[in-house]
């Protein structure tokens, strides 16, 4: 079958792969990449496991074909933290715990990223119907929530902090 | 299956004369899972999003034109046309979540051909227009005419929307669009119900009442149009109203809604969505 080579950037390294046209940005991030941080639930983009960011946008990387991110810029999981230092987000799930099994936790983390990076002081309802997209079988969703309010209000805390 | 991106309306109407068996997608929130499954085998798939005019939102000359395969949050994202035409912005705004609103588009919403999709009735009680292209040049057609059944549309195989057309309303005009499903969020419409009203005062001046998911397309309910204009929204017109979209049901009877379900609810959400656009109308919404 023959392939196409995409260039892209990936967690803000210019990045460049082989595909198949049929293969998803799902399954170009995991195999080509080795970027197995995001996960695939469902793969018909009820779960949001495999969410990233596409040019800032939330998305759903199972629906994504890989030749459509051509020259786009692709946020993972992986590309959330600091270096060594995990954003605010990753840090409450874990002092929360904020998950159990952790397969749909990459796609909560990325989505709730964009989330507050659209809105930093969210009510419960919006953070609930904001990661409406992102399905969890085993939290029951309050730990999540929790763990988004307590990311919020660190975030929002070292923005003042910083002005 | 290979992938190409034309960047121009003809350039994308040659992909699709030359390739029997390709396909025209946008989001793909709907293709992508058809082809997992092996029920679509498209040859060619032609990604319309590399093409700027499918992909804009202006407004000029006392319309919107709406690129067919723009995201969802495009257009709800915008407050210039959220404030003049909540209903189909509202609509627009209930398909999937926040990542499948940032994939899905208007175009794709209509020609998927469900008669479920939420963006569909509010255009259709607007009068919205869709601007199809092919090889024999562009043509444009009122929305109501693009699904002809439950997956099925009157365009050619070589043919797609590029964009669609919406008037600005009249003065003291409002819509809205109202759905019912099991859950808050996240799942396909039970029944939706559009409806768009001009008020001269307290009376209705004119109407247009569209149902999704009763039939096997989003249907016009004249009778229940016939029973609003002249009249001050007052209970007998309301139930006139409800009757009316009750009688042009014909929906399908499964899980998520029975017959008779489907039915009543109908009849309740297109009076509760006149009594919302009346308001809208009157409060200069």
């Amino acid at each position: 079958m023959s392939r196409t080579h995409i260039n892209c950037i990936v967690n803000g390294e210019p990045t460049d792969f082989l595909a198949a046209d049929a293969t998803s940005l799902l399954d170009a991030l995991r195999d080509e990449l080795g970027l197995i941080g995001t996960k695939e639930g469902c793969g018909t983009g009820d779960c949001g496991s495999c969410s990233v960011l596409v040019d800032g946008k939330l998305n759903c990387s199972c629906l994504i074909l890989a030749p459509e991110v051509e020259g786009r810029e692709i946020i993972t999981v992986e590309g959330i933290a600091d270096g060594d230092q995990l954003h605010p987000l990753q840090q409450t799930f874990l002092e929360g715990a904020a998950l159990q099994c952790g397969i749909c936790t990459p796609g909560f983390l990325v989505a709730a990223k964009a989330l507050l990076d659209a809105n930093p002081d969210p009510t419960e309802t919006e953070i609930r119907y904001g990661l409406a997209g992102n399905l969890c079988r085993c939290t029951g969703y309050d730990k999540i929530v929790r763990a988004v309010q307590e990311a919020a209000v660190q975030l929002n805390s070292t923005s003042k902090q910083g002005v | 299956m290979h992938y190409v991106a034309p960047t121009t309306v003809g350039e994308a109407c040659s992909l699709l004369a030359d390739n029997p068996g390709s396909r025209v997608f946008a989001g793909a929130t709907d293709l992508v899972p058809q082809m997992r499954t092996g029920r679509l085998e498209p040859s060619v798939m032609v990604d319309l999003k590399r093409i700027d005019r499918l992909m804009s939102v202006s407004h000029a000359d006392g319309r919107w034109t709406i690129g067919a395969a723009t995201p969802a949050s495009d257009l709800t994202h915008n407050a210039a046309f959220t404030a003049m035409h909540p209903g189909i912005s509202e609509g627009a705004g209930l398909i999937g979540s926040d990542q499948i609103q940032n994939r899905s588009s208007l175009g794709g919403n209509l020609c998927n051909g469900s008669p479920a999709a939420d963006s569909v009735p509010g255009m259709i009680a607007a009068g919205a227009r869709a601007v199809i292209a092919g090889a024999g040049g562009e043509r444009t057609i009122p929305v109501a005419d693009v699904v002809t059944g439950p997956g099925q549309t009157s365009l050619a195989a070589d043919e797609f929307i590029v964009e669609f057309e919406i008037d600005d309303p009249a003065a003291n005009t409002g819509d809205a669009y109202l759905r019912m499903i099991p859950r808050t969020e996240m799942d396909i419409a039970v029944v939706g119900a559009a409806v768009r009203l001009t008020m001269d005062g307290d009376t209705v001046s004119a109407a247009g009442v569209v149902l999704g998911a009763v039939a096997p397309t989003a249907v016009r309910v004249p009778a229940a149009e016939a029973a609003l204009v002249g009249s001050s929204l007052d209970d007998d017109t309301l139930a006139a109203v409800a009757a009316a979209a009750s009688a042009a049901c014909n929906p399908i009877d499964d899980k998520r809604g029975t017959i008779e379900y489907r039915t009543q609810v109908a009849g309740v959400l297109a009076k509760r969505a006149a009594v919302i656009a009346a308001e809208r109308a009157q409060n200069g919404a």
